[in-house]
């Protein structure tokens, strides 16, 4: 891919529109369509883009293993977290009621906070899988 | 009977069976998973147009409107699709690791070698 | 009045003419042996479901089918053809008669059970009498969020997304087992 001009140009100026994309579905999916699992899954498709166009090698540099290994349990992690937070401020396990001074802030904040969990594992596992299978083919070869 | 208001559950079942075929007919491991893949994709269908109410409108509370399709099968459906591609790709994995270790991906040719030793 | 049963006329009919879609590329998937361009249709199919979804409303799943079904699917497929090999061996006959006979024999069953279901669209089916009216009613209000899938998703069923995110976990981290660090590292 190294003498694709075009691709390599057009990756360039779409990748910050792709990202930035991906955090509108993210933090937007409260009130459209949208929502974690949408975002992870754009988040990925982006560095998926990125590492098919620019190598593996270059990708790896941006989003480094021990980084995106990190992100995989934290994501899930923030999730239970935020079950365990309910259960600490004297409600029910994934009890977003008293999060916050009242009900409603609070569900939304749980909301945001565990959709936020689902983006992080979702695009952290795209990224891992592709990555993976493309430094697989690259060793072999 | 009802050829249009069943027809969706119809084409559905047509799907189904094709993904079924193809994974009980081919030996190519990865096209019993696009086969699975069908069949998953058939079931998401099913779900969804269960929800589907005619002249309904997408689960996004606006002002002046009050007919909503049921939000309940696109959440089970939407939670489905992504735990699919994940198990997806490490069922691809695994086919990765058998073409490595038997140097083919078809069913036969792996069980001949199995029998072979 | 006039206006919105064209309307739903029109709704029924791209409905139908995307599912018989459907079922050709499903058709054409079983029938083709080059696996590149098996790929390339299911990579069409998940495409064309995703624009049944938003006729049928779901426009969350459209997305997420849309992003899934054509963007990550089809990419993870295709370096897996890469790692293997993009032909499919000649089957001992095209068309099997024990595969076959299962296949029509459950088809049969399916579609005698289908007599018995509500007629696509009908506002009384079973399917709508039971929670999906109290989620429309009170999940706006009660979460703060106008998207009711994400209300349910996030809040009502949180358990079940717990589930889920939990099986994507293992399923990445099977993946690598499998195929990253360990081989990686021996070669450093």
């Amino acid at each position: 891919m190294q003498r694709h001009l075009v691709l390599r140009v057009t990756t360039k100026l779409l990748m910050p529109f792709i990202l930035l994309f991906a955090l509108y579905v993210q933090f937007h999916g409260d009130f459209g369509p949208g929502g974690g699992f949408q975002a992870g899954v754009i988040f990925g498709a982006g560095f998926i883009l990125y590492a098919l166009v620019y190598g593996i090698k270059n990708a790896r540099l941006v989003a480094p293993d021990y980084v995106i290994r990190v992100l995989i349990a934290a994501g899930l992690l923030l999730y239970i977290g935020v079950g365990f937070a309910g259960l600490f401020l004297g409600g029910k396990f994934l009890d977003y009621n008293v999060l916050a001074s009242d009900p409603v802030s609070g569900q939304h904040l749980g909301i945001l906070l565990v959709e936020l969990g689902v983006g992080v594992t979702v695009a952290a596992t795209m990224i891992t899988v592709f990555f993976a299978f493309a430094a697989r083919g690259r060793d072999e070869g | 009977m009802d050829v249009l208001g069943l027809y969706n559950y119809w084409i559905v079942i047509v799907l189904m069976m094709t993904g079924f075929y193809v994974v009980i007919s081919r030996g190519n491991l990865i096209k019993k998973v696009v086969g699975l893949n069908i069949f998953q994709t058939s079931v998401f269908i099913l779900y969804i147009s269960m929800g589907k109410i005619i002249g309904g409108t997408a689960p996004i509370v606006a002002p002046g409107v009050t007919v909503y399709s049921n939000p309940l099968p696109h959440v089970l459906i939407l939670t489905a699709i992504v735990v699919g591609v994940a198990t997806t790709a490490l069922g691809l994995t695994l086919i990765v690791r058998i073409k490595e270790a038997f140097g083919t991906v078809e069913e036969s040719e792996i069980l001949q070698q199995r029998d072979d030793t | 009045m006039a206006r919105q049963e064209g309307g739903r006329v029109i709704e029924i009919l791209v409905d139908i003419v995307l599912l018989s879609f459907l079922a050709v590329m499903a058709v054409g998937i079983l029938r083709l042996r080059n696996l590149f361009a098996v790929v390339m249709l299911s990579g069409i199919y998940s495409l064309i479901s995703a624009g049944l979804f938003v006729t049928m409303d779901a426009v969350d799943v459209a997305f997420t089918e849309a992003a899934v079904g054509g963007g990550i699917s089809t990419v993870l497929m295709l370096a897996t053809l890469a790692l293997t090999t993009d032909k499919e061996k000649e089957p001992l006959a095209n068309l099997q008669i024990w595969p076959l006979l299962a296949v029509f024999i459950t088809g049969a069953a399916l579609i005698y059970g289908t007599l018995d279901m509500p007629s696509f669209g009908d506002p009384q089916a079973p399917i709508h009498l039971h929670v999906a009216d109290r989620y429309v009613a009170e999940g706006p209000g009660a979460t703060g969020v106008p998207n009711i899938v994400t209300a349910v998703l996030a809040s009502y069923r949180s358990y079940d997304t717990m589930g889920e995110l939990t099986v994507i976990f293992t399923a990445g981290i099977g993946v690598m087992l499998l195929l990253g660090a360990g081989s990686r590292r021996r070669k450093d």
